[in-house]
């Protein structure tokens, strides 16, 4: 039953991130004076791609073709581990954030070796600034996520929300300064303004987009799903387990369809922020990003000192 | 304006050297006739006097071609002549004196065939692999309809600047780019993310504008005209018109002019707000970039209501104006204009504040005055790196003329120069407009055209919204055009893009052209 349960979150998470994208697309609409696409245009466009035929280019290996479905998977895998409506579900005790991460950085390393593989200028150029970044965001992720797991003794998500439920809302400095860390890191990580213009046509400015560039059809269903869902997932992880009140802590009807509600309810207010924050700032030069980073990466550090320093005696 | 007498001074200079100037006039400007020989000793003579390399232009008479060369300084035109034989036509390179004439002169020596000794590049320019090697588009002898394979090969081994060394990274853009713009191949060589340079290589819209208007009656080439660069339609449009009426001895009625003056000034108006926002959303920064769009739309719908145009296009003929400003028109155009100035005022304070914003446009992009001068730079590229030339208020043509034009200049000589001059232009420009309303009083719009004799020549020089605009028309018999030739002001703009992307990083690029915006059709021609 519960097994039942974790696929069907599963499955609810991987079907939630396009509506998710929908809804950050029409806040930022909003936000800038502009009428916004149906909330259902990122499904649309999925099946838009599905139904096209992808354009494979005569240099590409097998790399190329298989990577989209490795990175799908690799966050579908993901999702199957971060609690969504309910805790203690088997899938997420089986395994820690470390494994979160990891996925990640298994997803990245394909598409890196896909914007490389196909040989193009653009492909490597994008692979290139990847690398860069996420070998600065993945320790100031690491740096948060630790100060967090010292707190609540367990690097498992499950239990560091059940740890964080139990506490009730007590203020941590070592949680504030996690908090905004982990913030920052989404950021870079899910490819947003100022670190990354997802919406950008400028082949020269991108990031992400620049990997993906040679990617049509199915092919490119599948990352822009996956990118979604990452997106969805950070959004998840920082409203579960900063704020996880309302997620279900018993598994009955009433308790799931809340914690439905209100992880809607976090998500979309997550969105507005960062509609917010995509409105209100210009991109940043690709070379401030490293202090963006470095910034994100000390205020994780200082999370861990103040927990160490102010909470460990406790 | 000091030393009114320069003129003076440089031929004296000129008959010391021993240069034979034979001296005649075309328009507003001097035409100096010199030997073929003295091509190049004229260029460094002009150089040390100061001139500015404005144009240059071939044409073919019978068994000669006729080479120009346009000078200016202080608001003075020189337009200089020389002329080459046939069999093998060739004179020395002016390039190497002044770098802003190389593009000028491959482009003259891809559609003549005439040879320009010792440029610094050799490689083609506007010609691709359209035309086989040994045929000349612009030469008498080339049929109008051209000579069309069946499909044009690529233009494959064009010998592009190459970088070697551990870690250089060669990355081509375009002539396909992924934005709604022209074509146009960029080829930059990186170390890392820093530009060690660019490289660019257009003529991908050589529409063979120059062939297509020999023939043509007036009227005609008016509509051609405005089809030079569809941003730039009553610039293009205004200054063929005045190099017709001028080769043709024809005064326009005073409300045509300040007709005109109130079309270029609406134009200019609306480009630059687009260029604004442009460069607002190459930074990521949507929100300007939708305020400015929102901005541009509505002057653009006023554009239509009152003059039957979004762009302004053939509003101008031969001879005047084809559309009235009426009272009501009048008054519209004014609340218009207080309208944009209410919304600037609201919208500009959050982009001056915006320090994301100010990080990416402030001291990227650098053009230093000293290259900025050597390229002859125009319009706001020039102005935000300290050129104090705007031909409206150095050269007047009517209607500017009637009224003195604030020009304003910048030395910032960055990104954020280029935007905030163009804001400043937007100012000056609202203003004229409304003085050009009040000085309208009842008149004719069109002044009856003459037919000029064969061989009458003419130079319209413009003060486009990109900048100066030169067009030149020679009449041929029975009212139709021998040879016209449009210089927009993006072929020096164009190049002063390669030098001042230096330094910066790949992903600072498109702001950089963004804030220069050349027109790659006015360019290809």
């Amino acid at each position: 039953m519960n097994w039942l349960l974790a696929m069907s979150q599963t499955v609810l998470f991987v079907a939630l991130a396009p509506l998710l994208a929908g809804w950050i697309k029409c806040c930022k609409c909003r936000l800038q004076n502009r009428k916004a696409p149906s909330l259902f245009q990122p499904y649309r466009d999925l099946l838009k791609l599905t139904r096209k035929q992808p354009v494979v280019s005569d240099q590409a290996s097998w790399i190329f073709t298989i990577s989209p479905y490795i990175i799908f998977s690799a966050m579908v895998l993901a999702a199957s581990i971060v609690p969504l409506i309910a805790v203690d579900l088997p899938t997420s005790a089986s395994a820690d954030v470390i494994v979160l991460i990891g996925f990640f950085s298994f997803a990245r390393f394909f598409l890196a070796l896909a914007g490389l593989d196909i040989g193009t200028a653009f492909g490597g150029m994008g692979s290139s600034r990847e690398m860069t970044i996420s070998t600065l965001a993945e320790p100031a992720m690491l740096m948060g996520i630790f100060a967090l797991t010292m707190s609540a003794s367990t690097t498992n998500l499950s239990l560091a929300i059940d740890f964080v439920l139990d506490e009730g809302l007590v203020l941590r400095p070592s949680f504030i300064f996690a908090l905004l860390s982990l913030m920052l890191v989404a950021i870079a990580e899910t490819g947003r303004i100022p670190v990354d213009n997802p919406a950008t046509h400028l082949e020269l400015t991108m990031i992400h987009e620049a990997m993906i560039l040679e990617y049509s059809g199915r092919h490119l269903a599948l990352i822009e799903w996956a990118s979604q869902l990452k997106l969805m997932l950070y959004g998840v992880l920082i409203a579960n387990i900063f704020f996880p009140w309302g997620i279900a802590e018993r598994i009955t009807p009433g308790d799931l369809g809340y914690g439905l509600l209100f992880i809607i309810g976090k998500l979309a207010f997550l969105s507005i922020l960062l509609a917010l924050s995509e409105t209100l700032f210009a991109k940043m030069r690709l070379f401030r990003v490293q202090e963006y980073l470095s910034f994100a990466y000390l205020l994780g550090l200082l999370g861990m000192l103040s927990h160490i320093i102010l909470e460990g005696a406790r | 304006m000091h030393a009114p007498n320069w003129k003076a001074d440089f031929l004296k200079q000129t008959d010391e050297a021993g240069i034979m100037v034979e001296q005649l006039a075309i328009g507003p400007a001097d035409l100096w006739q010199i030997a073929s020989d003295d091509w190049q000793r004229f260029a460094q003579l002009a150089l040390q006097h100061n001139l500015r390399w404005a144009a240059g232009w071939a044409e073919q008479a019978r068994d000669w071609f006729l080479i120009n060369a346009c000078f200016e300084r202080e608001g003075r035109y020189i337009l200089l002549r020389t002329r080459v034989h046939n069999p093998k036509p060739e004179l020395p390179s002016q390039a190497t004196v002044y770098p802003a004439a190389s593009r000028s002169e491959r482009h003259t020596q891809d559609m003549f065939g005439v040879n320009f000794a010792g440029h610094p590049d050799n490689r083609p320019w506007t010609r691709h692999k359209a035309w086989p090697k040994t045929r000349y588009p612009l030469r008498k002898d080339f049929p109008v309809q051209g000579e069309p394979e069946a499909v044009t090969p690529p233009d494959r081994d064009y010998p592009f600047v190459k970088a070697y060394g551990a870690g250089v990274y060669e990355i081509p853009v375009g002539p396909v780019h992924a934005g709604i713009i022209e074509p146009g191949h960029f080829r930059f060589q990186a170390v890392g993310e820093t530009i060690l340079n660019l490289e660019e290589r257009l003529g991908y819209v050589h529409k063979g504008i120059e062939k297509i208007a020999e023939g043509r009656t007036p009227e005609q080439l008016a509509r051609l005209a405005s089809r030079v660069s569809g941003d730039t339609t009553v610039g293009h449009c205004w200054a063929a018109c005045l190099a017709m009426e001028r080769a043709a001895g024809i005064e326009i009625p005073p409300r045509a002019a300040l007709i005109r003056g109130i079309l270029a000034e609406r134009e200019r108006v609306a480009n630059h707000l687009g260029d604004m926002g442009a460069i607002c959303n190459d930074v990521g920064f949507a929100f300007a970039h939708m305020q400015f769009a929102r901005l541009r739309e509505l002057w653009l719908r006023c554009n239509e209501q009152l003059f039957g145009h979004r762009l302004l296009m053939d509003r101008i003929v031969p001879g005047g104006v084809d559309c009235d400003v009426s009272e009501q028109a009048g008054i519209a155009i004014k609340r218009g204009i207080y309208q944009l100035k209410v919304e600037l005022g609201e919208v500009l304070p959050a982009l001056d504040l915006n320090s994301s914003l100010e990080d990416r446009l402030y001291t990227a992009g650098l053009l230093p005055e000293a290259i900025a001068a050597a390229f002859g730079a125009l319009g706001f590229v020039g102005r935000a790196s300290g050129q104090d030339f705007d031909v409206r208020r150095d050269a007047p043509y009517a209607p500017y003329d009637r009224l003195t034009v604030k020009v304003p200049v910048e030395t910032q000589a960055d990104i954020a120069s280029r935007f905030w001059v163009r804001y400043k232009e937007i100012s000056v420009a609202l203003k004229l407009i409304g003085q050009f309303i009040d000085l309208l009083s009842p008149g004719d719009l069109r002044s009856a055209w003459k037919t000029p004799e064969a061989g009458r020549e003419g130079l319209g020089i413009v003060e486009g919204w990109r900048g100066e605009i030169i067009t030149y028309i020679r009449f041929d018999a029975g009212n139709t055009i021998a040879r016209c030739y449009p210089r927009d002001p993006s072929l020096l703009n164009w190049p002063v893009l390669e030098k001042l992307v230096l330094d910066n990083i790949v992903p600072d690029f498109p702001v950089c052209n963004k804030s220069v915006n050349g027109s790659y059709s006015g360019h290809d021609l």
